[in-house]
């Protein structure tokens, strides 16, 4: 009798999971595994995989230098996107976090820029970055300098980009700093000025410490959004000059839906998921060491 | 401490000139970046409203005009794209809060064999996102004949497992005792959950609504795949498609049609500023 009741409580939790499960299984698990599947074969009639190649278009797109300039402009993005935001957000936080005139305001301006559509932010730097009419030229020319192509120029366009990532997502960060450094307790700041620390060796010495689990969960989400958003390019530079801007969803982008080269997107799709994998890995053993998931 | 002036303890003498001096060199530098922050929101704002001369003129007597947005509304469908996007976010928010409650609620309170392999499985999705495998969900949404369908854009992202751990970390919270005396009064399962777990979750539920809404409302490279027109493509791809640099649209109605995009989100934003931050804290990952 208890056992039947078991059984039913079990069936009942199955039936519970059982939307979640389908909608998981059609468009996570399945695409992945089909994924993984395609780049492993060549296609055939209308992209079906045909013939089993192993790691034949792996090696096809390792020998591609294209492939390597898109995967080290996505590393050079991320590496100058995540530090300076985070040092940015960190910034921030402990502005809004002291005693400022006009704090609210500040706060907003601060965040704003997180709630808009990157479309609509990649619109809005259009006007900044354009090369004739754009307010940074037009700045430059009242100084008398000449002006820069800041998106068609290949040795400035991925940093024009990267400016634009940092104004979108400082704020986003911000408020996590900001929350734990009101999470930390008011007597360390007191005992501290007790013993006469510089403002300088108690940020360094007890702030920072205490803000390590933020700085990692800032970090993990930072890295992902370096692989996931690509929507900007759409608008500044559709991954020109030359492929100077181009990163590696929006290569997949290109490859699937402009050259319909379904093979070669299948594969970078595997390398993404790699470096996804690798961040995973990092926030499971990393970060939730200290969080229940029991 | 006292707020007049003592100048017999120097220590405490140090700690008030730090007050008083250098949070004012801390205020000016929060102030400039603030202002360096909000700039081009406000210069999308100044092109909106000014004749598209002024664009990089600042005249502040400069005539302010509603043209920029009249051209905007009349050169593209943006009622449309308004109610395509209304329809996705609604639909999309009210189809997760269903789909993750039963999962969440599984997860929290049935005994499911391998019920922690599966929960895991799960979190995978936090990193393997509908877009992430645009090729082959492009592929499935065909096959389900779902292209160019709202509910294309948002049928990939109903079963949240973002969702799913924000609630199930709710339902854990809530006392047993609860379940048990509303099974006492007689309910079944579907009951209790509909009368104790989901009115104690609410703060969850407007939290994830929030952040779900707004990811939506932004939401671009997947809904600009499974879109091909007009009739089922939000404001994001409506934007995108608008303002392409190629189309050699105006600039000042650019600027009108952005504004006309964000203004709802922006504005529900600013009047609520607080649940929003708050419900991205409690959010954390989008």
């Amino acid at each position: 009798m208890a056992l039947t009741a078991h059984h039913k409580m079990q069936m009942y939790g199955a039936l519970l999971l059982l939307p979640a499960a389908v909608l998981l299984a059609a468009f996570a698990y399945l695409p992945t595994i089909t994924t993984v599947i395609n780049s492993l074969f060549l296609p055939g009639f209308r992209g079906a995989p045909t013939e089993f190649v192993g790691f034949e278009n792996y090696r096809f797109l390792f020998d591609d230098p294209k492939f390597w300039k898109v995967a080290r402009n996505n590393l050079i993005y991320a590496l100058g996107t995540i530090p300076t935001s985070i040092a940015l957000a960190l910034g921030m936080a402990l502005f809004v976090n002291g005693k400022l005139p006009g704090r609210g305001l500040v706060r907003m301006a601060y965040f704003t820029p997180t709630i808009l559509p990157m479309i609509a932010a990649a619109n809005i730097w259009m006007f900044f970055y354009a090369p004739q009419i754009g307010l940074f030229n037009k700045l430059l020319g009242a100084l008398g300098f000449s002006g820069v192509n800041w998106l068609g120029d290949p040795s400035v366009a991925l940093g024009s980009v990267i400016v634009m990532s940092i104004w979108k997502e400082a704020g986003f960060f911000m408020i996590f700093y900001l929350a734990a450094l009101q999470g930390i307790p008011p007597e360390l700041k007191e005992a501290s000025d007790l013993e006469g620390t510089s403002r300088w060796s108690f940020f360094w010495r007890v702030t920072f410490p205490l803000l390590m689990p933020t700085t990692l969960f800032v970090l993990i989400n930072a890295l992902i959004n370096a692989v996931r958003v690509v929507d900007h390019l759409f608008i500044l530079t559709k991954g020109g000059p030359n492929n100077a801007t181009n990163l590696l969803l929006y290569y997949v982008y290109e490859n699937a839906f402009s050259f319909f080269d379904r093979t070669t997107a299948a594969t970078i799709t595997v390398v993404i998921l790699l470096v996804l994998a690798v961040i995973a890995t990092l926030k499971f053993t990393i970060l939730d060491r200290r969080t229940h998931y029991q | 401490m006292s707020s007049t002036t003592t100048h017999s303890n120097t220590r405490n003498s140090t700690s008030r000139s730090r007050q008083l001096s250098i949070p004012s060199l801390e205020t000016v530098a929060a102030w400039l970046l603030a202002v360096i922050w909000i700039f081009p929101l406000l210069y999308a704002f100044w092109a909106a409203f000014h004749p598209s001369e002024f664009m990089v003129r600042f005249d502040l007597f400069a005539p302010l005009t509603l043209d920029n947005f009249v051209n905007a509304w009349s050169q593209a469908p943006f009622g449309r794209y308004y109610l395509n996007t209304f329809a996705l976010v609604t639909g999309v928010v009210l189809a997760q809060f269903v789909v993750c409650t039963l999962a969440a609620f599984a997860f929290a309170r049935f005994p499911i064999p391998g019920k922690n392999l599966l929960f895991m499985l799960v979190l995978i999705q936090l990193f393997v996102f509908p877009e992430v495998l645009i090729v082959e969900n492009y592929r499935i949404a065909s096959e389900l004949g779902l292209i160019n369908t709202i509910t294309g854009i948002g049928l990939p992202y109903v079963a949240s497992a973002f969702g799913i751990f924000l609630l199930r970390q709710t339902f854990k919270t809530i006392p047993r005792e609860l379940e048990d005396a509303a099974r006492i009064e007689g309910c079944n399962w579907l009951e209790i959950l509909w009368k104790v777990y989901v009115p104690l979750a609410k703060p969850t539920y407007l939290a994830y609504g929030l952040v779900s809404i707004s990811h939506h409302w932004n939401n671009f490279l997947w809904p600009l795949v499974v879109t091909n027109s007009v009739e089922s493509r939000p404001l994001t791809v409506g934007l995108g498609v608008f303002s392409a640099p190629e189309t050699g649209v105006n600039w000042a109605t650019v600027s009108a049609a952005t504004l006309l995009s964000i203004a709802p989100l922006l504005i529900a934003f600013l009047l609520f500023q607080r649940q929003f931050v708050q419900s991205f804290l409690r959010a954390g990952i989008r």
